[in-house]
Parts: structure tokens; sequence; C-alpha cells
């Protein structure tokens, strides 16, 4: 299993279309920090709007190594998705076509191993990804425009504010959040992975998976009362930024941000197994139907 | 007869008013000599910010003030969002002009504190203030409530409550309240993670609503000569 495992991992990151991701998020990352380093004035102004009448605030200081990092992941997790299902929507159609799939099956290795390994490559990619994520917006940030109390820009129903979070209660949220998104992104493998099973070649599953989590993603941002009562809970895109669930502080009866603490980890926690729940399912689907697939190729 | 007597009741009242007039002036007098002990003061305290939009830890803050008008509120640890017009809570800030006029206002109760209630208005028209309410404790001479309004920056208040350091005119708690203007962000900028614990509101929110923060100081320097550097 271990040597399959790293069969399919020598695979993944042997094939250039791999390094796209790392490269895209390098290149998305170093552009914000460039942009925010010689105007992150201007973003700060539009965030503050008219608080800058009642208030003064230290700008140079709300911009900082956390504050970037929140910025870039708000950005990044909805477009990472599209880099993920590029590797994990390939993992059996890219076989497929280049007819190996019925080789490699001919081995003493059962479909549901090599799904599984497949899926556990497509996994450590995922969280390899995520670590390169974690390395340049948030240590590389840290490194450009240091520490300091992080501002969260919140809106609550019809409520907006701004959270305070002191910096010495930031980096266990970062590392929360981390594992949180590598859930997440774990939903748009197993999507992928299941989409690929019913193709020859990669493009269709490619493009399947990114439509779905696009359309969705949409559809989850809309701010459509009907939608957000009856649409929404049944989207699985709807929890991928549950990761910002830890950035939400508690609160006491004084309004002033509680140290250590989340708003609302139950809310968390289900969306935690909602995305377990989806990971489940759609894995059992792709090897309830690549167990029963004809392979012809 | 009855233009003498009605002569004799204006001379009376005119008497009587410059006789308030001129106690209300000692009184404000009074308070200014006893404030006039500090010439400067380092201050440490706790700041507690309670405004609707803003969710913030309690700030560790050092307050500078200079004689006569040099006043500056810095956060010790981390982010602050200073109030604009806090240099109000330098109370000095209010005899740095004397060119004003002493209103009687007459008395009041601020807990179990009898107060005399003067209204200052600025003789200068072109001046920010527009009127200054003071409540004075006219047995201790000290400031415990102001009320500023300004042209620009609406009005503010402050309360003050003493403990230690009131043999100099300096309290131990201020409360600062002002008027401040919703915060509003653009639906979809955020992205936001909907946990489903948002109330729906019916209330308009553009009104102005009150914030407040509250100083607790706990320890004051005083007359150690503070250099002027601190408030560039």
């Amino acid at each position: 299993m271990f040597t399959l495992l790293q069969i399919e991992l020598h695979k993944i990151y042997s094939r250039p279309r791999t390094y796209i991701a790392f490269a895209a998020i390098t290149a998305i990352v170093l552009i914000f920090q460039f942009a925010f380093k010689y105007d992150g004035q201007s973003y700060m102004d539009l965030m503050l709007q008219n608080i800058q009448d009642n208030f003064e605030i230290d700008k140079s200081k709300a911009i900082n190594g956390y504050f970037m990092c929140y910025i870039i992941l708000n950005t990044l997790l909805i477009q990472v998705p599209i880099l993920v299902a590029l590797v994990a929507a390939d993992t059996i159609s890219g076989e497929a076509n280049m007819g190996t799939l019925r080789l490699m099956l001919t081995k003493p290795v059962s479909r549901t191993q090599l799904l599984l390994v497949k899926f556990l490559a497509s996994f450590i990619f995922t969280v390899c990804l995520l670590i390169w994520m974690a390395i340049i917006a948030l240590f590389l940030s840290i490194l450009i425009f240091g520490q300091e109390d992080m501002l969260v820009f919140r809106v609550k129903g019809e409520e907006s504010f701004i959270l305070q979070i002191t910096k010495d209660d930031i980096m266990w949220r970062y590392f929360a959040a981390f594992g949180y998104a590598a859930i997440a992104l774990t939903v748009i493998v197993a999507l992928g992975m299941l989409l690929s099973v019913f193709a020859e070649n990669s493009i269709g599953p490619i493009v399947a998976t990114v439509c779905i989590v696009l359309f969705f993603t949409i559809v989850s941002n809309m701010n459509i009362p009907v939608i957000d009562r009856n649409v929404k809970p049944y989207l699985f895109t709807s929890y991928l930024v549950g990761w910002k669930g830890f950035f939400y502080i508690g609160l006491d009866d004084y309004g002033q941000p509680i140290k250590g603490s989340i708003e609302n980890w139950p809310a968390i926690k289900k969306s935690i197994y909602i995305l377990l729940g989806h990971i489940g399912f759609f894995l059992t689907m792709a090897i309830i139907s690549f167990r029963k697939k004809d392979i012809l190729s | 007869m009855i233009k003498i007597t009605f002569r004799i009741l204006l001379l009376i009242l005119v008497c009587h008013c410059h006789t308030f007039g001129q106690v209300n002036n000692t009184l404000l007098k009074n308070v200014q000599l006893k404030m006039d002990k500090v010439s400067d003061y380092e201050a440490e305290g706790k700041l507690r910010t309670n405004v609707a939009f803003l969710k913030l830890p309690i700030a560790k803050v050092k307050l500078y003030y200079k004689n006569p008008n040099k006043f500056k509120l810095k956060s010790e640890n981390g982010m602050s969002f200073v109030p604009k017009g806090s240099m109000s809570i330098n109370l000095n800030n209010i005899f740095l002009n004397n060119k004003y006029t002493i209103i009687d206002a007459g008395v009041d109760k601020i807990g179990n504190i009898d107060v005399v209630v003067l209204k200052l208005l600025p003789d200068d028209d072109n001046s920010d203030l527009v009127l200054t309410t003071l409540y004075i404790d006219a047995v201790n001479f000290l400031i415990l409530k102001s009320k500023t309004t300004t042209k620009e920056n609406g009005t503010y208040e402050l309360q003050m409550t003493y403990e230690n350091y009131s043999k100099y005119g300096l309290p131990d708690k201020i409360i600062f309240s002002f008027n401040t203007k919703d915060y509003k962000l653009p639906k979809g900028i955020t992205f936001d993670f909907d946990d489903g614990s948002a109330k729906k509101s019916n209330a308009q929110n553009t009104v102005a609503k009150k914030g407040e923060i509250e100083i607790r100081i706990e320890k004051y320097q005083i007359n150690k000569g503070l250099s002027s550097a601190i408030f560039k």
C-alpha cells in the first residue's frame, strides 16, 4: 500500500501541471503583498470608511502579517478548489486517457485499494499546497509586514463590525483554519475523483468539477433571503469558508473579545461534519462506481 | 414712587446677579487653581471601548499632559482606536481661553454630591466650541461632569470619578461619551461564514449613535518633568 502511495505521489509530482497550482498561488500572494506594501492604505480607507470621522486609527499597524494572510486566504480559498481539481479530477481519467488503467488493474491490487491510494495521494498534494500557502501567505507576510493585532471586518446579518484579536491570540487560529481548509479542499478532491471515474479523458472531469465549484460558490454568496434559507444549507460550498469561524472571536457581555475563544464552535463543528459527510459520500460513490466500471482503456 | 421702587428692585437684581457672577467666577478660579498644581503628568490606565461596531479588547494606555495644553493618549500594546475629540479629556482645555461668559444654571446632584452647574459661552464667535456645561463639586472644587458642544465634532460628555488624586483635580476614572455614526460594510465584500447566528434587524442604522470609552487610571506620575518630544 505504501509503495503504491509512493508511486502515485511520484506520478503527481512528476507532472508539470502539478506545479501550476504552486506557481499560481505564489504569484497571487506576491502580487497581494506588493500591492499592500505600496498602497495598503487605500484598502484600509475603504474598509474603515466613516469610522475615520470619529476615530484616529494607526492604519500602518492595521496592515500587518496576520491581516495580510487573512485577506489572501479570503481570496485564495475560493480559487484553490480549482487548482485542487486540476490534480484530483485527473487521477483515474488521466490513467484511462493514457491507456494505463487496465494495465494497473492487472496488478494484485484491488480497485478499492487503488482508488483509496489515489485519493490519499491527492489529499497529500492538497495538504502540501496548504502548507505552501501557509509559508508564503502567513510567514512571508509576517516577515514583510510584521506582527500586530489583527482586525477582522465582519458582516453579520444587518450588522457590520470590526473585531480586534490580540497578536498573541492569532497563530493557533491560523493552524485551526488551515486544518479546516484541508478538510474543505478534500471535499473537492473526493468530488473530482468521483467525476474522474466516469470519464476517459481528464478535461471533462476537471471542467465539470470546476463548474460545479464555481456555480455552487456563486449561489452560496448570493444574498437573497429565499436562497439563504432554502438552498445554501444544502451546498457544500457554503461551508468552505467555515475556516473564518476561527477568527470570529467570542465576546463578553460588554462586547469585549474573550482571548482564546470562538464565537460559535458548534457551527464550525457542524460544518466539519457536513464536509466530512460529503467526503464520505463522494468517495463511497467513487468506489462503488469504479468497482462496477467496465474498464476498456 | 413706582418708578423709584422699580429702580431699587432693578438695582438689587443687578447686584444679586453680579454677586452670583462673582461667586461663579471664584468657583471656577478655585477649580483652575487646583488643576494648576499639575504642570505635567504621565498616567497609566486601562481603556475600555463601548461602541456598537467596535469589538476591541481592553487596552493598556498611557496619558501624557504638559501645561498648558499638550495632551496625548497612547495605546501601550497593540492597535488603538482613539476617538477624535479625546483631547477634551484634558480638562485644562476649558480654561485655556479665559474669554468666556459664565451663566449660572443652578444646582444639580450627581450621585449623592451636590453640584453647581455652570455654562460657559466662548466670547470668540470663530471658536469651535459652542457651549461647555460644567457640573462642579463646589466643596472640593472638582469638575464631576462636563458637556462640550462643538461646531465640527458634535457633543462630548465627560464624567469623572475622583479618589486618590483629587487634591490635584485628577480623576481616577473618566467616561468619555461621544456621538458616532453607524458602520456599514458593503455586503459580499467579506465573503463571511454564515453560522446561522445573525439576528434580523429592522432598525434603520443611519442615525447617530452614542459611543463611550472608559479610562481607569491606575497610577499618575505628577510634576516629574515631561519632555515635549513625547507629544510629537
